[in-house]
């Protein structure tokens, strides 16, 4: 499903890499952990899946689609198969937690119609039925990152990243979210989650990869934060 | 739903910040005015020029004292010249009828000046008359002829002030131009901005380019396109005011504006405001926000 072949990303005026050779193989319907400190590289690999970033060495493929030769003109569509949460939310402050969702499913052409089938389905799921018309200064942190996971899910993506997305909430709000990615996981999507949260990867007990300095040191299946 | 979407993001776009698509279509408005009053302005003297020079005549004077073989030899080339359509001879006492008419309220110079004072003269109609020129040149040298008049030299100098004052027009157009182009650029900087946050998002789920990228050109757009209606309008004014109201007694002088004319300039008003906002609007946003 996502393959990383020695991939290799220095940033112009780095002293040092960002990541150093790095080779990942994720199968379909993994949930994978990416850990390490800050700096360490693992928001780079996000971006690269996303083809926000390309790599200076190596071969990033996936979804079976080679993301390092990838013209920029297709990676709207690209960009499709692939869901999306942040530590911020990334929110429409003046939407609410329906419109919120909806928007991102009318801006790739999807009709109302769809819209007002779909969203309410995929609030239900993320648990904020009967909340869908509150807008996201009306919604706790935690619910605000349902409605951000629910975003990133209606299009039913193949993959879901999610770049810290409990970095911003509690302990037990980010169980909630975590068994929320986990029932995600359990559909099919693959889940891949860059995190520092130590209490969340021990809980889970799923593949961990460790990353130092840009080169992985731990690739272990069901591992904890060490 | 999608064309509802993209309409109505293009008006509250264009209200978010009235003051500056204001001056944008005002800026606009003022180029395009221009360009347009350069443009009739262009049509106009290449008509009347056309007008003018159908119509010039060229006058060969002979010498006082020429010889009746020098004009021979002169009235024979003229009429084997092909050049020439039509000679009509004058001579002294027509010259002179000529004299009093024009000099009829200055009666001193008629009668210190003779018949016998005046030259005599060949008027030609030329079969093609933009050859005036040639012919001054295949006349002038010949014995007995005094000098070969045209009237080009005064309507050159009219024209070049008319192509003076298109030149002007055109020059403010593209200064003007250049400043509606700048707020152009700001204004869609200042809404990608306000909507910084939906074009995150809109590229994070993968909306298409065109669709990120729409609502902002068709807002540069719209404001181009008012602006070059405020253009037509200004130059109707110009077209009731100045020239059928103050020059209006020029219009004999002058090859009339019609209408039509006015209302053929607004496509190019049209097309060069819109085109020239979409472009710059496309080009802003692809810096701007990298799509």
């Amino acid at each position: 499903m996502i393959q990383l072949e020695q991939v290799t990303k220095t940033y112009p005026k780095a002293s040092r890499p960002s990541l150093d050779n790095v080779s990942v193989a994720i199968e379909k319907g993994e949930f994978v952990f990416f850990i390490g400190p800050s700096g360490s590289g693992k928001s780079t690999i996000i971006k690269m899946l996303l083809h926000e970033v390309a790599p200076s060495k190596g071969r990033i493929v996936v979804n079976g689609k080679d993301v390092t030769s990838m013209r920029s003109w297709k990676r709207p569509a690209f960009r499709r198969s692939i869901g999306c949460v942040f530590q911020d939310f990334r929110l429409l402050p003046n939407r609410t937690a329906y419109e919120n969702v909806a928007f991102a499913l009318e801006v790739i052409g999807k009709t109302k119609a769809v819209a007002r089938r779909v969203v309410p389905e995929v609030l239900e799921l993320v648990g904020l039925g009967g909340k869908e018309h509150r807008y996201p200064q009306e919604l706790s942190g935690g619910e605000q990152q349902r409605v951000a996971v629910a975003r990133a899910f209606v299009n039913r993506p193949l993959i879901l990243l999610a770049d810290e997305p409990t970095g911003n909430l509690d302990p037990d709000t980010s169980i909630e979210i975590m068994r929320l990615l986990d029932r995600i996981n359990r559909t099919g999507t693959t889940v891949v989650m860059v995190t520092h949260d130590s209490n969340i990867v021990n809980q889970m007990r799923r593949r961990v990869i460790e990353i130092e300095s840009g080169r992985i040191v731990r690739d272990q299946a069901r591992g904890v934060y060490g | 739903m999608r064309l509802k979407y993209v309409l109505s993001e293009v008006m509250v776009g264009l209200w978010r910040n009235v003051t500056m698509t204001i001056a944008m279509i005002i800026t606009m408005a003022v180029s395009l005015t221009m360009l347009g009053a350069s443009g009739l302005i262009y049509v106009k003297v290449a008509e009347m020029k056309e007008l003018y020079f159908e119509n010039i005549e060229v006058s060969i004077f002979l010498e006082t004292e020429v010889t009746e073989e020098q004009k021979t030899a002169v009235q024979a080339k003229l009429d084997a010249d092909p050049l020439i359509e039509s000679v009509t001879y004058v001579n002294k006492e027509e010259a002179h009828e000529i004299f009093e008419e024009l000099f009829r309220d200055s009666p001193d110079l008629l009668s210190a000046i003779g018949p016998e004072a005046l030259p005599e003269s060949y008027r030609l109609t030329l079969v093609n008359p933009q050859e005036y020129e040639a012919i001054g040149e295949q006349y002038a040298e010949i014995e007995g002829v005094d000098q070969v008049v045209d009237k080009s030299a005064v309507l050159d100098k009219i024209f070049n002030l008319f192509s003076a004052g298109q030149k002007i027009a055109l020059v403010a157009a593209v200064a003007m131009a250049a400043a509606a182009l700048l707020l152009v650029a700001n204004t869609i900087q200042v809404a990608a901005y306000s909507k910084r946050r939906e074009v995150a998002v809109m590229k994070l789920v993968g909306a298409s380019n065109w669709f990120i990228q729409a609502p902002f050109v068709l807002e540069a757009v719209v404001a181009g396109l008012i602006g070059s209606l405020l253009g037509l309008g200004a130059l109707a004014g110009l077209k009731v005011f100045l020239f059928d109201g103050a020059l209006s007694a020029l219009q004999g002088l002058f090859a009339p504006v019609t209408w039509g004319e006015v209302l053929l300039a607004f496509p190019l008003m049209a097309a060069v405001g819109g085109l020239i906002s979409a472009i710059t609007a496309w080009v802003t946003l692809h810096f701007y926000l990298r799509v």
